[in-house]
Order: C-alpha cells, then structure tokens, then sequence
C-alpha cells in the first residue's frame, strides 16, 4: 500500500529505463540529497563531517570500485587498497609538480590507477578464484614496494609521506570542513550514477554472466578477458580516485601505511557485509563499517562505564568479525538484500504476500 | 524460521542501542565543579605496538594522577582522557576531530605517521602537537612550524649523536676512517628518515654505511643478516620498532657478531624489546634521551603515592621501563608547559593558543629538574620561537641481561650540521604549503 506500482504509467521508454521508476522512489532521492546538500553542511558539527562523513563517502567510493571487480564480475581481489594508493600519489603529484586543478588530478589519480589496474588484471586470462586473490596480493605487495623505494612518486619527502597542496576550484580555495564535504559529496554521486548505469547496461550485464557461468557466457559470445579487464579497470578507476580524495579531503598528508593489507581487507568485508553485486550495499557496508567502532564505543561506555580503551577495540574486531560469519550463513546477499525484504514487505503491506 | 529468527533478533538488538545511544546524547549535562585541565592522551594499547604504547600511556598517567595528588597545577586538577588509536592513522584523525571540542592544550600523538596526518589540522586550528622522539625531525624549526613541539633530540640530532658515540668507543673522530657501519633499518617511512643523514656522516668522516632494510614487520631477518655478515660491519645500527627490534638482537647472536657493537635507536631500547631475545641480548647497547631505571626520586615518589595507594595506571613490575619513563617525560613536559602558560595567563586550565606560548617558552633548568626528583632523568629543557628542540643530547644505555644501565654521559650531537639540514627541510615544507616562516627576536 505504501510502496505501489500500480497506477504509476510509463509512456516512453526512457521514463521505463529510469533508476527511479517509482514516484515514492523519487521523493525519496530527492529528500535524501537536500539533506545532504543542505541539511548536513547547515547543522552538522565539525566531528560529524571530518570523522563520519567524509571518510563515509569515501569508503563507498572505493567499496563501490570493489564492489564492481568481486560482486559483479566475480573476480575476488585483495589489491584495492594499494590502487587506491596509485591514486592518491599520482593526483599528488600531478597537483604537486604540473599544479593541474583538483578535479583533473583526482581523474588524472584515478586513470593512472585504471592503468595499473588493468596490468595486474591481465592474469585474470589465466587464472580464476583463490589464485586472482594471490596475484592481486601481489599487486598490494609491488605497489606498496614501488612507492616507498622510489622517492620521486613522494614527492621526494624524506619519510615518504606526501603533504597535499591547498585546493583551489574556479579561485574559490577548498579548505573548510564543509566544502570538502561538499566535493567529496558532490564527486561520490557523479562516479555512483556513472556506475549505476554502468551495471545496468551491456556491459554489467556481460559483467553478471560471467559471474554467473564463465563457461556459458563465453559461449554465447561475452568476451571473458575484455571484460575482465574492463572490470579491473573500472573497478581501480574508482580506488584511484577513491585515494585521491583520502589524501586530500581527509587526511590531508598520507604514508603508504595508510593503504597497507589492512585496509583491503576491510574493503573487502564492507563488501559482503553491505551486499555483493549492489549499489546500494556498497554505502550499505561502508556506512557500517564507519559507524561499528564509534557506536561501539558510545553502547560499551553507557552499559558498562569506563572500560579500558584496548578491551573496546578488540571488542571491534571481534563484533566485526562475527558480523561477517554472521552475514555469510544468515544473509550471503547483506544490508543490500535486508533492505530489498523490506521494500517488497512494505510493497505488499498490509497483506503478507 | 532460524534465520529469519536470528536476523529479526539481531535487527531488534540493533534498533534497541541505537535507541539507548541516541537517549543517552540527548541526556542531562554534567553537574558544575571546579574546572580542571583536561588532558587527552592517544594510546595504542592494541595494535602491532602495544607493549610501547601501554608503557608510555602507563607513565604519562602516572605523572599527571601524581601532579594531582599533590594539589594539581597551581590548584588546577588534571583530567585527563584516553583514546585508542592502535597507530593507525585515520583513527587517530578521528581521535583528533573528538578531542577538539574538549579544547584540549595540546595533542600528543605518539606515532609518527598520526603526527604528519595532524600538522595541517592542529596549526590551522591553534593546537599545538608534542612530538616528543619522533616526528617531524624539521619541525624543530619553529619559524615554520609554529605549533609543532619536537621538544626532545630529534631524529637527526640523534644519528649525528650516535656516529660521535662510536668515534668515542673507537678511540677518536679519526678513527671513525674505513669504519663498516652497517644501518638496519625498517622499510618503512620512519625507518628510511635517517639514511641520508647517515650519509653526509659518512661522507664527512671517511666511514662507509651500508643499508639494510628490513621489510614489514621484520618477523624474518635471517637473509638480511646473511647479507651483513658478507659485509662485515664493525658496528650495527637498530632502527626499528616493535618486535622487528627484538628479532635482529637474536640474529646477531646467531652471525656471532658481539651485541656491544650494536646500537639502537631509543624505540628499540626498552625492557619490552630485549627481555624476548633472552641471554642473547646481553650486551646490547641503546640510545636514549633519558636516564633509565627507577632509581629516581620522581619515580619513587610515584611508586609510594600513586602505586602503593592502587592508584597506578599499569602494572606494578612495569613502572621504570624505558617506555615508561618517556611517558613520564612526556607528563613532565605537559605540566612544565602548562605551569609556565599559567604564569603569563593566570591560574586556569590551559587551552590551545596559551600553550603554545607555554611550550615555547619551556626553561627547565638545573635546579627545578633536581625539584621535581627528575635530576639524571633528564637533561635541562629550553625552547624558543625559533628552536623547537628543547635539548638535543642523548645518551647511550647497555643491557646487562637485567636491567639498562647507562654507559656514557650526556652526548652532543653535530648541532651545526643537523640544523643546516632541518632548516633547509624546513624551508622545502614552507615552500610547498605556502607559509611565512616567522620572524623570532
């Protein structure tokens, strides 16, 4: 009753071929980005936007490029973080030496990464399953080698650790909270309506078949390795710039320590947590991800009182992994999955079915 | 029906604290007192350092809940609050965004990969950052790094150090000539700073070094050490951290290469490094920028106050570990900066902008170290606007399979060398942020 298809009329085909086909669907876009654009930057304090939002954002991004190569292609990878780092180093220096502007050095970050991205998946011809994982370990292992060995990718920093410039767009320069929220914002819904399209098109649905049945999509005709390295590709482009926002909206100075292993691994649990092969999982899982410690932090302090600050990140870790198991046997699909029950509950409501 | 069951319990759980949590931010707020200095401390009690971590938390706390038994600062109590960052740096960026609103003195990060992340932040928001044995080695430059507080011998300074300590065991400066100096070093940012400081010693001196990283996190040295061996070095320099200290004491063992021809650098210089090497550590030879052991009169005042009350901050056979006493050190620092911030703004907790003038203007001298029982825990303290390194001597410390026992007096580093490089380093970083180094009177 709440959620109604019917009475909702589709003339031309590309009101039917809408992300949003649904009016509620619409509202409901609509109020979520006034709040974002507007509601937020008005009222949110500084902790909000630098430590919850921003970083956020930027998760999604990148699980978002992650999501593309393991839950749509099927390609698992434990590389992501270190083309993230490929980003965040080349936006830097191309920022840095050729003083391009911003937006050109976070596309010029994440084609670079598009590149390297695309060498690393040239095995994908080859090998499938645990064995990708291992040659895109190798990726994390021989970026993370390059950039701390050659100093001129950091900017020739005696500790390797690259100090972003100041940020200039259209003369107005970027350094407040809320403006680099609003870019973060604003490059986040670009790079998501990009993918979003992406995958419901020809080549995500090339994407899903081989996923799905490598034999028989190869078959009727889908070139596996085009499209496995159009994944790769795709899938570091968003890393890339994913890294390059980290360097310069959120940290502002990075070490190769920030995108060690790690950190690829908790890309890839933002990834089954929040749903493989969905969108909408992605900001799912790294909104969770996000949260999980802080709302860890405030449940422990208000049932428990003081508790020594080491007892409560182990406690993460731990309540992080039990969710994975948790969501692998009750929910394989995750949030993204829970999120489709309820929409097809409220659908039908009041009746059960 | 299990798994709908268990998710619809889980979902339950899930809206039930949230519900909590967003109660308890909208509760009552806390009754009047008396203000007190608040204090946060970063700690990585978790995380591959969390035997350092827990120590220098352990002695930072014990010297404040000291200061505050004894009447606080000038009647001002110290609250101060912990937050763990497992050294990582993005948790660290959020312990920074929380702790601000609390207007914190200053910031203290423990980690060199945390501290690079929050120069921009704290110099744009007025807080200052103490940095104390690590860091930034440039910002001892205060012109350019206006809220960055190195305060004890920097990483620089330190190197310099070292070479004048093995010309002193060797015989002279002169005899440092054809010396094999072999650096070990962690492949890793903090672990390669030093390298080219190393070789404008070498090239001064007439020695060769040769390096040796040691890929993260260093569990496996044995190749490495093959490779030292062929080299033959006279002396091994440890620049490493966490059990990457311990693992290369046990090698040396192994090469047969004599443990009193090693030198570490001060994060590779506690209990918590060579106590897991055993006997094979005897010997080994540590470079620190305080004294070591309990034996001070500041350590066992706090031994009698603070622990023999139950008040201590870690445990009882921990309190005098080389990591203990930089968070002593550490608390020293803070309060000094805060009493002499409070001569100039009154008797009141301290905030940001205020102890950045108290930093700046640190005078621990003689007398006042032997007043707070410190005397041969360090040396005396002096800052100014342009000259952010409070003192830059160190000194050499040797295990003797029980205790660290020190070996050499105060040592002074190459000044005129290390400042030429911190300066112009300083001036690179000014360029690239586009800052006006100040001008200091």
């Amino acid at each position: 009753m709440l959620y109604r298809e019917c009475g909702v009329f589709k003339p031309t085909y590309a009101e039917d071929m809408a992300i949003f086909p649904l009016p509620l669907d619409k509202w409901g876009m609509g109020i979520l980005l006034i709040v974002a654009f507007l509601v937020i930057p008005m009222f949110a304090d500084r902790y909000l936007l630098t430590s919850i939002m921003i970083p956020f954002l930027i998760y999604s991004l990148s699980t978002l490029g992650l999501n593309i190569l393991t839950g749509y292609t099927g390609q698992l990878s434990l590389g992501h973080a270190a083309f993230m780092a490929v980003g965040a180093y080349t936006s830097f220096n191309l920022s840095f030496r050729l003083d391009l502007p911003i937006l050109l050095c976070f596309l010029g970050g994440g084609l670079m990464s598009a590149a390297i991205g695309t060498l690393f998946g040239i095995p994908t011809m080859r090998i499938k399953g645990f064995y990708l994982i291992v040659s895109t370990l190798a990726a994390q292992f021989t970026i993370e080698w390059v950039i701390t060995h050659w100093a001129w990718v950091s900017g020739e920093n005696v500790l390797g650790a690259i100090d972003t410039p100041p940020m200039e767009i259209l003369g107005r320069s970027i350094d407040t909270p809320v403006e680099k929220y609003l870019l973060t914002l604003v490059v986040v819904i670009v790079l998501t309506i990009f993918a979003k399209n992406l995958v419901r098109g020809k080549i995500g649905r090339a994407w899903i078949s081989i996923r799905e049945m490598a034999v028989a999509s190869e078959i009727i005709g889908v070139s596996q390795f085009r499209y496995k390295l159009l994944a790769f590709s795709v899938s570091s482009f968003y890393a890339g710039v994913a890294g390059a926002l980290i360097a310069f909206c959120h940290l502002g100075c990075v070490q190769i320590t920030e995108f060690e292993l790690l950190l690829s691994f908790w890309l890839l649990g933002m990834v089954i947590i929040g749903g493989m092969g969905s969108i909408l999982g992605s900001f799912l899982g790294a909104g969770f991800m996000v949260l999980l410690p802080i709302y860890i932090n405030r449940v422990v302090r208000i049932t428990a009182g003081f508790v020594p600050s080491d007892i409560l990140t182990n406690l993460e870790l731990m309540i992080f992994g039990g969710l994975i198991i948790l969501f692998l046997i009750v929910e394989p699909y995750g949030l993204a999955r829970l999120w489709l029950i309820i929409k097809g509950k409220l659908r039908a409501w009041p009746m059960p079915y | 029906m299990g798994r709908k069951l268990i998710f619809s319990l889980f979902a339950m759980v899930l809206v039930a604290s949230m519900v909590v949590v967003s109660g308890q931010a909208m509760a009552a707020e806390k009754k009047k007192e008396a203000p007190k200095q608040y204090i946060p401390l970063f700690a990585y009690r978790t995380g591959p350092f969390q035997a350092g971590g827990s120590g220098q938390a352990g002695g930072n706390e014990d010297w404040y809940t000291l200061v505050n038994i004894k009447g606080g600062l000038n009647g001002v109590m110290i609250e101060f609050e912990e937050c763990e960052t497992g050294y990582n740096t993005a948790r660290g960026v959020e312990c920074y965004e929380r702790v601000k609103s609390k207007n914190p003195p200053h910031i203290q990060p423990w980690s060199t990969a945390v501290a690079y992340a929050l120069i921009e932040r704290a110099t744009k928001d007025k807080i200052p950052l103490s940095t104390i044995g690590y860091g930034r080695a440039d910002a001892s430059d205060g012109t350019v790094f206006k809220y960055v507080f190195p305060l004890v011998t920097n990483y620089w300074s330190l190197s310099t150090a070292k070479i004048r300590y093995i010309a002193q065991v060797e015989g002279g400066l002169e005899k440092l000539k054809g010396l094999k100096i072999a650096n070990l070093h962690l492949d890793h940012p903090y672990g390669r700073e030093t390298r080219f400081i190393l070789e404008i010693m070498a090239k001064k001196f007439g020695f060769e070094v040769k390096h040796f990283p040691v890929p993260w996190p260093g569990i496996d040295q044995k190749s490495i050490f093959l490779n030292i061996r062929r080299f033959k070095p006279d002396w091994i320099i440890n620049r490493n951290w966490g059990v990457s200290c311990t693992v290369p004491i046990r090698e040396a063992a192994r090469i047969g290469f004599p443990r009193d021809r090693m030198l570490g650098v001060w994060w590779c210089g506690s209990e918590e490094d060579v106590m897991p090497a055993g006997p094979a550590a005897k010997g080994y030879l540590a470079t620190s920028f305080h004294g070591v052991g309990k034996g001070f009169p500041v350590i066992q005042e706090i031994l009698e106050k603070v622990h023999h009350t139950g008040k201590g901050n870690i445990s009882y056979g921990r309190v005098g570990s080389a990591v203990y006493n930089k968070g002593l050190i550490q608390g020293i620092l803070t309060t000094e900066a805060i009493l002499t911030a409070q001569k100039k703004f009154g008797n009141r907790p301290i905030i940001g902008e205020e102890m950045q003038y108290g930093l700046e203007n640190l005078n621990i001298t003689k007398e006042r170290i032997k007043e707070l029982g410190a005397d041969g825990l360090m040396p005396p303290v002096k800052t100014s606007c342009r000259n952010h390194e409070g003192f830059d001597v160190m000194l050499v410390t040797q295990w003797d399979g029980n205790k660290w026992v020190q070996v050499s007096a105060w040592i002074e580093p190459f000044r005129d060398l290390v400042r030429v490089e911190v300066e112009k380093s300083a001036a690179r970083y000014a360029k690239e942020k586009g800052i006006t180094p100040r001008k200091c009177e």
